[in-house]
């Protein structure tokens, strides 16, 4: 080595590990651990941002009975419950056949197609959510105007009637993930030994067959880890209604989530304490279906 | 391998319709995007609305530069994306390497706390996170969207995973006994190592910034500083929107991801698709 350092700047090897890791702890321990550990505070306090932070009162439970008292809450948890089944039980069933079929039956196109199923995931919301709420405006909307081309029928307000806006966004929801979870079937897929299916034929087994006992057995593990993302991130669903709804959560409330009134919780009505005491209680139920997912699959692993 | 597969009997050409249909309805909003800003506002309300491409590209672009401070918020957008992918790379790589080569004290036990984390769901971090930049006089201050974001636990994930597998312990341990010092060592051979997942990671953190939304949404506060998410966000209403303008905007946004996309994609849907994928 040509260049060196002056010796009193010299690392030693000892220290080295502190010094590498340090600037990512830092931000780390700042931006991370310390505002999750503040936001625990703060569930037992109530505390508004504009009255600083003198202002703040230790009131025990009291942020977790309001919000399991407040309509609200349930009605968002509902919405969310909601939109996360309607958003992610179609994505599995379209992405798993669908992986299958371009497993088999792509091979120079491949990188394209999977490309264009992909392509909404790293798009950005905004221009998703500007993109949809064109498409399904009511008068003017490409989606109306096919649905009245192929049936006929009034113009559905997609966006404005508390029925409809759940679809709507459900829709949106699915059309932004399934191909991710196309990936992640390729993937599998690519796994399963070939010879499996070839022992299958020659015990004359048919293709819906081999898709049945082969197939989707194998793919187990993966469609267990996929349908816990989609549980995790229907949960969480924030930006799709956030913006369709310019941050209101809709007619009636339809589309708000859980996420969407918690930031209305803290940023609209300045209730931060009670909004810090909504996150730990949603985070509980993420947790929990989580686990009930883990055990969905564990049972019907045993059985088969 | 369809030659050999049994399976090759499959309908090959119904495949090949069920998934081109399905293509065409994930790519269709993009195109009839690109349509629509060529448009202006009353064409697009037109019934049939238009399918082609129109000639009100400059007008909707004159539109959206007098509704907006247009090329700023795109400025800023780019500005904020590099820097978040600069510092994210170097200390995710700093990161990684020690987690992957080195020992020091509670190693396991941290690196179990940072990948706890990543479990955990992003609304959590909405209300301190606010917070934090409150106290830190950081509101409306774009360090407060590309600081925080350099602490990602996927990126020390990716990179200690791959440290460990394409860093090999002796060269680093010849290095040091030819004198090379611990700066050196990490620039002159970890990081060269390192290129692939460098790109990867890149590639990701740039992204989720550029779309970043919750992050400006909470911190942000002049529509000078916006990024473009949430600038182009603003020219939404419920009455007289601009449509052809907003689509322009979208379109512009979108073309980056497009490119980069295009260039990339194959070591993009591997590095997003991460840790699900071994």
């Amino acid at each position: 080595m040509n260049m060196r350092w002056p010796n009193s700047l010299r690392l030693s090897p000892r220290w080295a590990p502190y010094v590498f890791i340090s600037p990512f702890l830092v931000l780390f321990a700042v931006f991370g651990v310390f505002p999750l550990l503040f936001s625990l505070y703060l569930a037992f306090q109530s505390w508004e941002p504009t009255s600083g932070l003198d202002a703040m009162e230790f009131v025990g439970l009291a942020n977790f009975s309001f919000a399991l008292q407040d309509e609200w809450f349930w009605k968002s948890l509902k919405n969310t419950a909601w939109l996360a089944l309607a958003s992610g039980v179609p994505q599995h069933l379209v992405a798993i056949p669908l992986a299958v079929f371009i497993h088999n039956s792509f091979k120079r196109m491949r990188d394209a197609v999977v490309g264009a199923y992909f392509l909404p995931y790293i798009t950005s919301t905004v221009a998703i959510a500007i993109m949809f709420s064109s498409l399904f405006s009511t008068d003017f909307g490409l989606i109306n105007a096919g649905l009245h081309a192929l049936f006929g029928g009034e113009n559905i307000n997609w966006l404005g009637r508390p029925e409809h806006i759940k679809p709507a966004i459900a829709f949106i929801v699915f059309w932004r993930y399934v191909g991710f979870n196309v990936v992640l079937y390729l993937a599998a897929l690519q796994t399963i030994p070939k010879d499996l299916y070839e022992a299958a034929t020659m015990d004359g087994a048919g293709r819906v067959q081999q898709f049945f006992y082969i197939t989707l057995p194998s793919l187990k593990p993966m469609i267990f880890f996929g349908v816990t993302l989609s549980v995790i991130g229907g949960l969480q669903l924030f930006e799709e209604p956030f913006i369709l709804t310019g941050g209101k959560g809709g007619a009636d409330q339809s589309a708000m989530t859980s996420a969407v009134y918690l930031y209305r919780m803290a940023f609209d009505f300045n209730d931060f304490g009670g909004a810090s005491a909504m996150s730990w209680l949603l985070f509980l139920v993420v947790a929990l279906m989580t686990w009930l997912t883990n055990r969905a699959f564990r049972t019907r692993g045993g059985a088969a | 391998m369809t030659a050999m597969s049994p399976r090759s009997r499959m309908p090959s050409w119904a495949a090949h319709a069920v998934v081109g249909v399905g293509a065409l309805i994930m790519l269709a909003p993009f195109y009839f995007m690109f349509v629509f800003a060529t448009q202006s506002r009353g064409e697009i309300f037109n019934l049939p609305p238009p399918m082609w491409f129109g000639d009100d590209l400059l007008a909707n672009l004159k539109i959206l530069t007098d509704r907006l401070p247009f090329w700023r918020n795109l400025g800023w957008s780019l500005y904020v994306a590099l820097a978040s992918t600069v510092l994210t790379l170097l200390f995710c790589s700093m990161g990684g390497y020690a987690f992957a080569l080195m020992e020091f004290r509670f190693k396991k036990q941290l690196f179990a706390l940072v990948m706890a984390t990543m479990l955990l769901p992003s609304f959590m971090g909405m209300i301190p996170s606010f917070m934090i930049m409150d106290a830190l006089g950081w509101i409306d201050e774009h360090r407060a969207l590309y600081v925080p974001g350099a602490a990602s636990a996927f990126g020390i994930f990716l990179m200690r995973q791959f440290a460990a597998s394409a860093v090999p312990k002796e060269l680093i341990e010849a290095a040091r006994m030819d004198g090379c010092g611990e700066f050196g060592i990490y620039w002159r051979i970890v990081l060269p190592l390192l290129k692939p997942a460098l790109g990867t990671l890149g590639l990701v953190t740039f992204i989720a910034s550029w779309n970043n939304f919750i992050g400006p949404l909470i911190v942000m506060r002049s529509l000078e500083n916006y990024t473009l998410p949430l600038a182009l966000r603003t020219l939404q209403s419920p009455v007289n929107t601009e449509w052809g303008a907003l689509m322009t905007g979208s379109a512009i946004a979108t073309i980056p991801l497009l490119i980069l996309f295009a260039l990339s994609s194959r070591q993009l849907i591997a590095g997003l698709t991460a840790g699900a994928v071994k």
